[in-house]
């Protein structure tokens, strides 16, 4: 296949499976393309970015932009859409063949269906939803580290004699690599010899929902509440804050499971993990689930009423205080200013 | 229309202890629930049953205590109650579980869908379902917001993604995960419950009723290895309180964001 002045050509490999929307791939593969060169160069191995899909190819020098030394290909029209058995058994073909050290899937929907599945019939291990990923350069093993039963409470994970290593991490976490337009690398192409007919499951139709709306990967700015709200009512008074900031509303995951907001809000471990350029925590304790949501906010503003809170660790401003008093005066000072003419 | 469900339990606190040296929880003794996740799941069998008719079986992998929650399946409705339990079990990752519940559900033999939570409040891996799918060789279909039988015996499903759903049908037998608001779980009539525990029975099967590889149970079973839990917070430097009376405070965030381009 063809190839021109590869970077490298190690033997040992490191896979990201690359998940694409209509052929392109999806931000948090390009986030582990970056991770997964700090990776593989302690490791000493080639990044191989595994890439399924329909008439993909010409999105494959991008890959390599990104970081991959390789982009191992399956093109074709069983693939266009994911389906888990043709998914599956593409790369553990591919895998049996190269066999590659670790394999790493974002922590998506189709990467939390396709990882276990594929580290199943590979009997090998997956862990799961990782916030950090590291090397132990002595054994050679890749750690994955992820939030844990408990408060404050983080765990390594190691798959010390089984391969490939399967993970997946969370979207977010890790951060977006520039592009190297300099960067040159091989494209393998693997495979695809399923049939239509062969295969079990049907996708009779895709529905775009409707009630989306909510993008709080992406929202600049998150004003969040806590179970220090007291009750659903609460969250009007912080939608007001919201709106006078132009921001979206988040909450920690109790509130959640109590009914007060939507589900599509929840801020961390099981939620969404976001990055704003502002973020406000009111009623928040800090726990570390919800930490590894919020923690790559730009400027975090934490108004609690017990100055031992432990979101006070790590926030840039703290306000201790109840946050049924501070906040209506916040609200009032924004709305003074709005009043005000600009300069 | 024959129908297997796994349920777990979970713990009720998050606070567990941990034995350091083992690398895994110490279940034993903490109160327990039944996953919520797969109080779905036990509904979406009995809706099924209700409508097609067949036999429910639900089964769970842990220590003697989860007998509770295989109780509280029976007081649902469920017809027969499976507890896989014993030393051999103990410590196992997803791979392991997902094993043993494979051999479970072969030993049951007549099936037509294995129902799942989509993943258990401690565990959190959403993995069982599917690794389990892969021992037992049939389709998984994840994230399943409604069910339906067709043509005898298909299954159609909606799929719940990120962005939207899509419908999947596959042949029968297949496993099927289910997200939360598949539907509203009935609670169990106090008599029911009273019926569970002095009518019913729940089967007890150890790693030796159930065959299989010895070397695959439990902790021994197991590829991923807990190397450490510890505690973590990154300090993300110096924090600032502002101090001051309510208005002041205001102000002065206010003049903070302000100055960022913020407001
Ligand atoms: C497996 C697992 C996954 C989890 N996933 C998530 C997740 O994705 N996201 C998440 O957020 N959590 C998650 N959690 C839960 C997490 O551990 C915490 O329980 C949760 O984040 C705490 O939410 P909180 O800060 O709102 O509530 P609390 O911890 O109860 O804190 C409330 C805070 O409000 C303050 N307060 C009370 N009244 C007032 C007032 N009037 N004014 C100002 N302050 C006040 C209190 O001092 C306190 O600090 C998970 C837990 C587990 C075990
Ligand atoms: N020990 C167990 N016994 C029975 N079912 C389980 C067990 N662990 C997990 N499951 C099932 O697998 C689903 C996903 O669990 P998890 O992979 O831990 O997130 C749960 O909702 C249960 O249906």
């Amino acid at each position: 296949m063809p190839s021109n002045n590869s970077k490298s050509n190690k033997n040992r490999e490191l896979w990201v499976f690359i998940e694409q929307k209509n052929g392109t791939p999806i931000r948090v593969s390009l986030e582990l393309l970056g991770k997964g060169c700090i990776l593989a160069d302690k490791l000493g191995a080639d990044v191989a970015a595994f890439f399924v899909g329909q008439k993909i190819t010409n999105q494959a020098q991008k890959l390599i932009y990104y970081g991959a030394d390789k982009v191992i290909i399956a093109d074709d029209l069983v693939a266009s859409d994911y389906r888990t058995e043709v998914y599956t058994d593409i790369i553990v073909t591919q895998a049996l063949k190269r066999k590659p050290e670790i394999l790493l899937f974002g922590a998506t929907c189709i990467g939390r269906d396709l990882a276990p599945r594929v580290a199943g019939r590979l009997s090998t291990g997956c862990t799961a939803d990782c916030t950090q990923l590291d090397i132990d350069q002595e054994k050679g093993l890749i750690v994955a580290s992820k939030p844990f039963l408990g408060r404050n409470v983080m765990a390594d994970i190691i798959c010390p004699h089984h391969r490939p290593q399967v993970v997946t991490v969370r979207p977010g976490v890790m951060e977006l690599p520039a592009q190297d337009k300099s960067r040159r690398g091989n494209l393998v192409y693997a495979n695809v010899d399923f049939k239509e007919e062969d295969i079990k499951v049907k996708i009779l139709d895709t529905i775009k929902s409707e009630t989306v709306g909510v993008n709080l990967e992406n929202a600049e700015k998150i004003v969040a509440g806590g179970m220090g709200l007291g009750d659903a009512a609460g969250f009007e008074l912080l939608k007001e804050l919201a709106d006078l900031l132009g921001a979206e509303m988040g909450a920690t995951s109790p509130p959640v499971d109590a009914g007060w907001i939507s589900h599509e809000r929840q801020i961390g471990q099981t939620g969404k993990v976001i990055r704003p350029r502002l973020y406000i925590a009111c009623g928040i304790s800090g726990a570390i689930q919800h930490y590894v949501g919020m923690i790559n906010s730009e400027l975090i503003v934490a108004i609690n009423k017990n100055p031992k809170a432990e979101i006070f660790d790590f926030a840039d401003y703290g306000i201790v205080d109840d946050l049924y008093e501070i906040v209506p005066e916040i609200i009032d000072e924004l709305k003074k200013l709005k009043r005000a003419p600009s300069h | 229309m024959d129908i297997v469900i796994c349920i777990k339990e979970v713990p009720e606190t998050t606070e567990v202890p941990w034995d350091p040296e083992k690398g895994i929880l110490i279940r034993e003794g903490i109160p327990g629930i039944l996953n919520p996740n797969d109080k779905n799941a036990i509904e979406a069998a009995l809706q099924l049953t209700e409508k097609y008719g067949g036999v429910v079986t639900a089964i769970s992998m842990g220590p003697a205590q989860t007998d509770d929650a295989l109780r509280e399946a029976l007081s649902l409705g469920v017809d027969n109650a499976v507890l896989l339990t014993g030393r051999h079990l103990a410590g196992a990752d997803t791979l392991a579980t997902s094993y043993t519940l494979y051999l479970a559900v072969k030993k049951i033999g007549r099936f037509d869908i294995v129902l799942c939570g989509k993943e258990s409040a401690d565990g959190v891996t959403a993995q069982v379902g599917p690794q389990l799918a892969e021992f037992l060789d049939i389709p998984q279909l994840t994230y399943a917001t409604n069910i339906e039988i067709v043509k005898g015996n298909f299954v159609r499903i909606k799929q719940k993604l990120e962005d939207g759903f899509r419908e999947l049908e596959s042949p029968l037998p297949a496993l099927i995960t289910v997200e939360r608001e598949i539907n509203n779980p009935r609670i169990p009539p106090m008599d029911h419950i009273m019926e569970a525990y002095r009518d019913k029975q729940v089967m007890v099967w150890t790693a030796d009723d159930l065959g299989g590889q010895m070397e695959r149970f439990g902790l021994k079973g197991s590829p991923t290895q807990c190397l450490k839990v510890y505690t973590q917070r990154i300090k993300k430097g110096k924090m600032q309180i502002l101090e001051g009376d309510g208005s002041m405070v205001a102000k002065e965030l206010v003049q903070i964001l302000r100055k960022r381009n913020l407001t």
